[in-house]
């Protein structure tokens, strides 16, 4: 095991310690704290003491079909930007590189800006009625 | 040690994979999707153990990160009720042996003709500067479409969602 | 010390290893505990009262009767909940909020200098961080959607949104710096600073700064941002049905998510366990010189964390609207232009 590889292990041993004292705390509460009498005041939905109105599951806005899509979106540029980031400075380094490395970043971003720009026209990220 | 990691991973992607689709106990489309995270982090394990340690990291901040999280959303703005066991038919059987088949035959092929198992893992190519290096030289057009593919994604969730003029 | 000698060096990296996970998980843990008593406190002095001081000298053993208190309420889930999903969610958000530490450098060396003060030493470093950190979306959502009532779906569903809209701006903030840096890991980050006070990349990249803190703020979805607690004006967020230990977890799994915050803005802006002085800034070659760098880290921890609670009782609250808007449309442009600012400087700067 070369020495990059086995670094993961203590991340699958902390993994393991965290999943243990999560569990082991839940184990404990449930043991330990005593259950008392249910009744169907106690069983309904808390909305702040009234008595539960209408659809317990109520549609939800498209909204946030639509952040979530852009977040994904986003996230890949975000995700694309960080391999670039590492490398920009070898890159400049050498002067035939130089400007191809900065202006395909440029060029990137660019197209994405349009989008972001329609995003905005279209009012994406207003969630004021 | 890495052989057994190997296994556990391996095993843990299949039988996840395997429960998203045909869990025997749930089938909560919700349930569904949390196994897909679990088989998409597994999967970013066998990753990790190719040395390929940016597409580990990529396979959870873009899979599991963020596009279950649609999948999330979408179930319960859809508020999707538990999927009801299907009838297996006559057409369903034939079509699903057809496809094992295939897919057997793919499995025998593929690897002597693409030279898969011969290339072994790859050591150095997997660090994030060697793999920015490629991506800004050789790979720079496929780089530039992406910048397209987002923004056409982009545009379309938009239209897709947006309220008609009334 | 016999015994350690006659491992042989896989053994010894594993113990140390196993060492290692089990320190820093005890002191995120202790820190958790502490971090709701400073919190009561800072906040009780804000408001001029006096806070807990009852258990023990000065309050210092709240926490324990607090957690006393957890372990023995009622376990209660009601009726209509999802049972498997309802214990779930405490746990998906707790256990990704304990992971995130895994990558900070909390000191140089100890003892000897193969032995380096963090528990995996990962090349993709901050990807990492974000990886596990987008993962804690899940229990969030999830516990809303388990209670099947509609505050805590409503909760659920805006606080993930928010997650997600604030973890592109962090993103984004973080790509001047390692412009600068040339490497994703975070021991390199903190070699990078280490020259000098104005080597500290808060002076490099105070706009960088800026939206990285507002972003973790909004992550760790405390005040300015606490869309999920709003306890004085809406009913709860996702947590409402929960009590006992289940309630407390989300709790932990808040301040465990601020010490991993801190820790990752002193270790990407202060310079980690380094001080300009004395030559703190280099790995320590003693003992008590390693010692003394995770000292340094934790007293810097420590400040932020007092920074985040006194943000926390100072600022009200956005509304929702405004908040979605800030992310999108405040932050993103922002780092998108400090990111090509930054990027068309260094090249002038390379000719």
């Amino acid at each position: 095991m070369d020495s990059q590889l086995s670094q993961y292990l203590p991340v699958l041993m902390l993994a393991a310690v965290a999943v243990a004292a999560t569990a082991g705390m839940m184990i404990l509460s449930m043991m330990l704290g005593k259950l008392g009498r249910r009744s169907k005041a106690k069983d309904t939905a808390y909305e702040c003491g009234m008595i539960p109105v209408g659809n317990p599951t109520p549609r939800l806005s498209m909204r946030f079909y639509l952040v979530a899509m852009l977040f994904i979106l986003f996230d890949i540029e975000v995700i694309f930007l960080y391999p670039w980031a590492v490398v920009y400075r070898r890159f400049l380094e050498h002067p035939a590189m130089a400007n191809p490395i900065l202006f395909s970043m440029v060029s990137f971003l660019g197209v994405l800006l349009v989008g972001y720009l329609y995003a905005l026209k279209k009012r994406a990220f207003e969630w004021r009625n | 040690m890495q052989d057994i990691l190997f296994y556990v991973f391996a095993a843990l992607t299949l039988v996840c994979g395997f429960l998203v689709v045909a869990n025997p106990i749930s089938r909560s489309p919700v349930t569904s999707a949390l196994f897909l995270v679990l088989t998409i982090v597994s999967l970013s394990g066998l990753f990790v153990l190719l040395h390929a340690f940016f597409l580990a990291a990529v396979q959870i901040v873009v899979y599991a990160g963020a596009a279950l999280v649609l999948f999330l959303f979408v179930i319960m703005m859809l508020d999707l009720k538990a999927e009801e066991r299907r009838r297996i038919t006559r057409l369903g059987l034939i079509g699903g042996g057809l496809v094992a088949v295939a897919m057997a035959w793919l499995f025998r092929v593929v690897p002597r003709e693409a030279a898969l198992v011969a290339s072994g893992p790859a050591h150095v190519e997997g660090s994030t500067p060697a793999l920015g290096a490629l991506l800004f030289t050789q790979y720079l057009l496929p780089f530039e479409a992406i910048s397209l593919v987002l923004v056409a994604g982009m545009v379309g969730a938009i239209l897709l969602s947006r309220k008609e003029p009334s | 010390m016999d015994l350690l000698e006659r491992l042989t060096p896989i053994e010894q990296s594993v113990t140390f290893g196993a060492l290692k996970v089990v320190g820093v998980f005890a002191i995120v843990m202790f820190l958790v505990a502490y971090a709701v008593l400073i919190e009561r406190r800072v906040c009780a002095a804000i408001q001029d009262r006096i806070g807990p001081n009852r258990a023990g000298p000065f309050g210092l053993l709240q926490p324990l009767a607090d957690a006393v208190k957890a372990f023995l309420k009622e376990d209660f889930m009601p009726a209509q909940a999802h049972p498997v999903y309802f214990w779930l969610a405490p746990a998906l958000v707790m256990i990704p909020s304990l992971l995130v530490v895994a990558v900070i450098p909390f000191g140089s060396t100890l003892g000897n200098p193969d032995n380096r003060m963090v528990i995996a030493d990962l090349n993709i470093g901050i990807l990492y961080t974000f990886g596990i950190a987008s993962l804690g979306v899940y229990g969030i959502v999830l516990a809303g959607y388990a209670a099947r009532s509609k505050y805590p779906l409503m909760g659920g569903i805006r606080s993930g949104a928010q997650m997600i809209s604030y973890e592109i701006a962090m993103g984004l903030s973080l790509i001047p710096l390692f412009l600068l840096v040339g490497d994703l890991n975070l021991g390199a980050v903190i070699d990078y600073q280490a020259r000098g006070l104005f080597g500290w990349l808060i002076f490099k990249q105070p706009l960088a700064f800026a939206i990285f803190l507002v972003a973790a703020f909004a992550e760790t979805n405390r005040l300015p941002f606490d869309m999920p607690e709003a306890e004085q004006e809406l009913a709860g967020g996702y947590n409402i049905e929960y009590s006992s230990i289940k309630f407390a977890l989300f709790f932990m799994a808040e301040y465990a998510h601020m010490i991993a915050a801190s820790a990752m803005l002193v270790t990407l802006f202060f310079g980690g366990w380094t001080l300009p002085f004395f030559g703190l800034d280099q790995p320590a070659s003693t003992f008590w010189g390693g010692l003394l760098h995770i000292g340094i880290f934790l007293a810097k921890l420590l400040a932020m964390m007092v920074l985040f609670v006194w943000v926390r009782w100072m600022w009200p609250r956005f509304r929702y609207d405004q908040l979605m808007a800030l992310g999108w449309t405040r932050l993103v442009p922002l780092a998108l232009g400090n990111i090509v600012v930054t990027a068309l400087w260094l090249w002038l700067k390379a000719g």
